[in-house]
């Protein structure tokens, strides 16, 4: 093994903040400032066009978050792989905490309040469990990866959050942080015959799961497969959501005209459902284009992983774009009817602050990644 | 890790990262391939859904139509209806604001518990009724009080009143809600508030009078609430419906009336029913409103049934009153001629029987005309002992007894004639001793005032003429208006005129059994029949004793029934009249039949243009027989104020012939008036 180096960047050790600042890749912050942007019209729409009560604060939020996000990127991604097992225990920590204290909403618990602002732990979990792994595997060979017993504590460390995530119960995160997980130990290296062999056990254990679900997410696991039979009920949203979809048409209504949105047939609409409001009112054009400026957030993490010259950052970089990817996939699947609908936002244009901030710290280790990715890490420790 | 190790892995993960990077890409192109999906294949569908969820048609109520008497007095209206609503968004605290408001209102516990409960279970916007029917006081009072009630907002909705309350309650009948079996497929009943017809008029003619619902196109958001008006479109008001009915006259009725009495005005000559009055009687401006328990038990426990018209539904034998049916089978079976004598001796005997007649002394020899005129049972049970059920049967039916008159009122009864089938039916044997009975109008018999009405408008006019109480609708007069729309009877006018003969005798000659009935001079000639019907089988044990029917108790005593038409020689009326335990036709029925009659000649017969009156002792006109002189119009009971200004569309038909040479006579001066009708 190799004799620990104490340098933090490729050149130097001491490069200081503006110099990692000139190496941030602005035009990314661009391209997450136009999807903020496109945010803020969706919410001034949802608001009644108004940007009381929904978008002048997302515009505040956005704001805080990109000073935090480039705070974030300034941090040595050393530092952050070396501390990121205590991320870990801290996120177990919250998700411990929000079983025994948290607040129930629609009939799970789920949030945790922090001060002023309530948390969703599981978010969190999601970037420090990817954090933990991708610590884990940072130094495994390949032959090492190929190990079973290797892969014994990173296993116990995604399911241990998982299973709490899915007690609360949230079999939608549950099941995103799961495939997050399965996504660092599939570019770790694990071989492909494990990943088989787990799928099928899924599939074969899936209908004994389904009898441990809750009503409620069992009810909309068949709303899904046919949201007609139940159209005021648990259907209603999927029905609708739909309508305010479709209705758009390839131009849409015009800003501000869009009748679902605004006779309030939308539910959520300015959290879960604000890619309809998109939809509705800019049409087909309008969605692809967001589509597609969210699509370049991913490939820009895809473009970060190839090129970082580390384990750690190229495993930390495809976990947060799997991880954004999944928002992105969920939520408009789930607008779309095509998958059961489950309480997942669309970042940086759904309201609300939980899933703002723990996108955009995501993002700012993906920067700090991006910002040292040239970062030679000493020998192992261990 | 040696260098080729991490060349290794890198290689791995590139591969595997792009893998990754590949599977993503083939989901977005999923999202958008569902994306152009619904907008662009399926967005003509869902833009049709979405506006068909922004778009809520409502529909307006029309106006009900409006009923009307013969002389276009309304009798049911559209009233307004003042209400006080809360909606509940508009106040902050709803308990307050309903004690503020009980300060001008009272409202009780379980009023303010019912709105209580209307309010959760609406949207806060929807106003809730705290309460309907306000007086102008307390209208004028709330609004006063607007700035202390927050919420709290006056509008007017219409309700269905009834002008003639309880005198017309039988014939125009009441509206209610629908209930489940009213549902028909006009989506109109869905609205909230609306009524509809339950009983008479109003129920027969409900589709008239309902309207057709207007529509208005509102722009709604998910919970309902109105965000503005896109189209509206006007229904069409209810047709109003006219009918024959005088409801002055029908007034002028009841008042004359008691307890357990019906009487039915029908015009002899087309079936107009003119008066049918029942007593007692409802109100029904107390179902506009919402009746309430008490008062729905009190109707439906009250042994004399207000809620029921007996001149339509009261089932009664008919008597003597029907001895005019017997007499034209015979006749018409020629089993017995006009002039042909039978003896009575008082009393009756077939085999073992023996059957009696009203008068023990007996009548001695009589034709069919005494018969009538003496009401003889003894001339009766022979002439059916001849002629037969069955013939008496089908002349029953001829004549409109125990048929259905289809008469616009739901829920009429047919009535009931016996033959000997349906005795045959029931498993017993129709005996000669039924026939005998039978012939004098006892027996198994159930017979409506009004089909006793129709007989003798038929009998008297020789034509098949319906009972009907729709005069026009929407001013276009109805078809059976005319006397030629009814076909003839059928029956010869020489076997009429003999009937009607003896009719006349039972009033007008010396010895008849209702020369009480006798009409005022001036007013002509009324003809009739009298009839009393056992309610109680009298033994032979209570006729020794010298049974007496006034003696017995009130729900003992024989129903009291009078049949008559006039005037005698160019019938224009008929009338029924059944007095329940009047015990005696002639005492009972036959006065008020004679009264009535001279209201209706009041009240019909169209004024002269200068007030008429003969001098005393003159008993009819020139030119014509003094048993048939047409009556000269009379003024006495009907001021001309009385009357409404507006010409009658149906003037024509009820005038007399414009020949009647009192109207033109200049001599009469109205101080003079001897032939005023009595008072009772």
């Amino acid at each position: 093994m190799m004799v620990f180096e104490r340098r933090l960047l490729t050149r130097d050790r001491g490069a200081g903040v503006l110099e990692k600042l000139w190496l941030i890749p602005w035009t990314f912050v661009l391209l997450l400032c136009a999807i903020a942007a496109a945010g803020y019209v969706a919410l001034y729409s949802a608001g009644g066009g108004a940007p009381e009560p929904y978008a002048s604060r997302h515009a505040l939020r956005f704001g805080f978050c990109v000073v935090m996000m480039l705070s974030i990127a300034m941090i040595d991604v050393r530092v952050i792989a070396r501390l990121s097992w205590v991320g870990w225990l801290f996120g177990l920590g919250l998700l411990v905490l929000v079983a025994v204290h948290g607040q129930v909403g629609k009939g799970a618990q789920r949030w945790v309040e922090l001060g002023p602002i309530q948390l969703q732990p599981s978010e969190l979990m999601k970037i420090m469990l990817v954090l933990a792994l991708a610590h884990w595997f940072h130094r495994a060979s390949w032959e090492r990866v190929g190990n079973p017993l290797f892969l014994i504590p990173p296993v116990i460390a995604t399911l241990v959050p998982v299973g709490l995530i899915l007690k609360q119960p949230n079999l939608g995160t549950g099941m995103i942080t799961l495939m997050i997980g399965g996504a660092v130990f599939w570019a770790a290296g694990v071989r492909w015959w494990k990943f088989a062999i787990l799928i099928g056990a899924a599939m074969g254990i899936a209908p004994i799961a389904y009898e441990h679900l809750h009503d409620y997410q069992r009810a909309r696991i068949q709303t899904f497969l046919d949201p007609e039979s139940d159209p005021l009920g648990a259907g209603y949203n999927i029905i609708q959501s739909k309508i305010a979809l479709g209705s758009g048409g390839l131009w849409g209504k015009g800003f501000l005209q869009g009748t679902q949105g605004h006779l309030n047939f939308l539910p959520e609409k300015q959290t879960d459902f604000i890619f309809t409001m998109i939809s509705e009112e800019f049409g087909l054009v309008g969605a692809l284009t967001v589509l597609a400026l969210l699509a370049l957030v991913v490939a820009f993490a895809l473009l970060v992983a190839l090129r970082c010259r580390h384990q750690f950052g190229r495993l930390v970089a495809v976990g947060l774009g799997v991880n954004f990817f999944l928002y992105i996939f969920v939520n408009i699947a789930m607008v779309t009817g095509s998958i059961p609908v489950g309480g997942v936002p669309l970042p940086l244009i759904s309201h609300g602050g939980s899933a703002m901030l723990t996108t955009m710290v995501g993002f700012g280790l993906l920067l700090s990644v991006w910002v040292h990715r040239n970062a030679e890490f000493g020998a192992a420790r261990e | 890790m040696s260098k080729r190790e991490e060349e290794r892995r890198r290689s791995v993960f590139t591969r595997r990262a792009l893998l990754l990077g590949a599977g993503q890409l083939g989901l977005f192109g999923f999202l958008s391939y569902r994306l152009q999906k619904l907008t662009v294949q399926e967005g003509e569908r869902y833009a049709t859904m979405a506006e068909e969820n922004r778009v809520s048609t409502r529909l307006l109520a029309p106006p009900r139509g409006r009923v009307m008497d013969r002389d276009g007095r309304v009798i049911a209206a559209n009233d307004l209806n003042w209400r006080v609503l809360l909606t509940a968004e508009q106040t902050q605290d709803v308990a307050a604001t309903l004690e503020t408001l009980s300060r001008i209102i009272p409202l009780s516990e379980s009023e303010r518990g019912r709105i209580e409960r209307d309010i959760r279970r609406r949207r806060r916007f929807v106003p809730v009724v705290v309460r309907e029917f306000l007086s102008w006081e307390e209208m004028a009072k709330i609004e006063v009080n607007a700035p202390d009630l927050p919420g709290i907002s006056v509008d007017v909705g219409t309700t269905r009143f009834y002008p003639y309350t309880e005198h017309l309650a039988h014939v125009v009948g009441y509206v209610a809600p629908p209930a489940e079996s009213d549902i028909d497929g006009d989506p109109l009943l869905a609205l909230p508030g609306i009524r509809v017809g339950r009983s008479g008029i109003e129920k027969h003619h409900d589709r008239l009078l309902r309207g057709r619902a207007g529509t208005v196109q509102m722009e709604v958001n998910a919970v309902g609430r109105v965000i503005r008006e896109l189209d509206r479109r006007e229904g069409t008001r209810g047709q109003d419906v006219q009918i024959s009915i005088d409801a002055e006259l029908q007034k002028a009725v009841r008042a004359r009336i008691e307890e357990g009495t019906s009487v039915v005005v029908m015009d002899a000559r087309n079936g107009e029913v003119l008066a049918m009055a029942s007593q007692p009687s409802f109100d029904p401006n107390l179902f506009s409103s919402g009746i309430s328990a008490t008062q729905w038990r009190e109707w439906t426990r009250n042994r004399s049934t207000p809620l029921i018209n007996k001149t339509t539904n009261g089932l009664y034998a008919p008597g003597s009153t029907f001895k005019m049916v017997v007499g034209l089978a015979a006749l018409e079976a020629k089993v017995v001629t006009p002039g042909e004598r039978i003896f009575c001796p008082g009393h009756y005997d077939l085999g073992d029987s023996r059957f009696h007649c009203w008068l023990r002394s007996g009548h001695g020899n009589l034709d069919l005309r005494g018969g009538l005129k003496n009401s003889c049972d003894v001339y009766f049970y022979e002439v059916a002992k001849r002629v037969g059920i069955d013939r008496i049967a089908a002349m029953a039916r001829r004549l409109g007894l125990g048929v259905d008159l289809e008469i616009e009122l739901p829920g009429t009864k047919a009535g009931f004639v016996p033959t000997r089938e349906w005795r045959q039916a029931q498993g017993k044997p129709w005996n000669l001793g039924d026939t005998v009975v039978h012939g004098i109008g006892q027996g198994f018999y159930q017979l409506t005032p009004l089909s006793l009405a129709t007989m003798t408008a038929r009998l008297a006019t020789g034509r098949a003429v319906q009972p009907h109480l729709t005069h026009a609708i929407s001013g276009r007069t109805v078809r059976g208006v005319r006397a030629e729309d009814w076909p003839s009877l059928g029956i010869p006018e020489r076997d009429l005129r003999l009937v009607r003969e003896g009719m006349w005798a039972v009033v007008n000659e010396e010895g008849g059994t209702a020369k009480i009935a006798r009409l005022p001079p001036g007013y002509g000639v009324l003809a009739g029949k009298t009839g009393s019907t056992q309610v109680r089988r009298v033994t032979r044990e209570q006729r020794e004793r010298g049974y007496r029917a006034e003696n017995q108790p009130r729900e003992w005593r024989p129903h009291a029934l009078f049949v008559a038409f006039a005037p005698y020689d160019n019938p224009q009326y008929a009338i029924s009249v059944v007095v329940e335990h009047g015990t005696s036709g002639g005492a009972a029925a036959a006065p008020l039949a004679r009264d009535v009659m001279v209201d209706v000649m009041n009240r019909l017969r169209p004024q002269p243009a200068t007030p008429v009156a003969q001098p005393p002792g003159t008993p009819g006109a020139p030119g014509r027989t003094t048993e048939a002189a047409p009556a000269g119009p009379q003024l006495a009971e009907a001021p001309p104020a009385a009357r409404p200004a507006a010409p009658r569309a149906d003037a024509a038909r009820v005038e007399p012939s414009r020949s009647d040479p009192s109207r033109s006579d200049p001599s009469r001066s109205d101080s003079s008036r001897p032939d005023a009708p009595p008072r009772r």
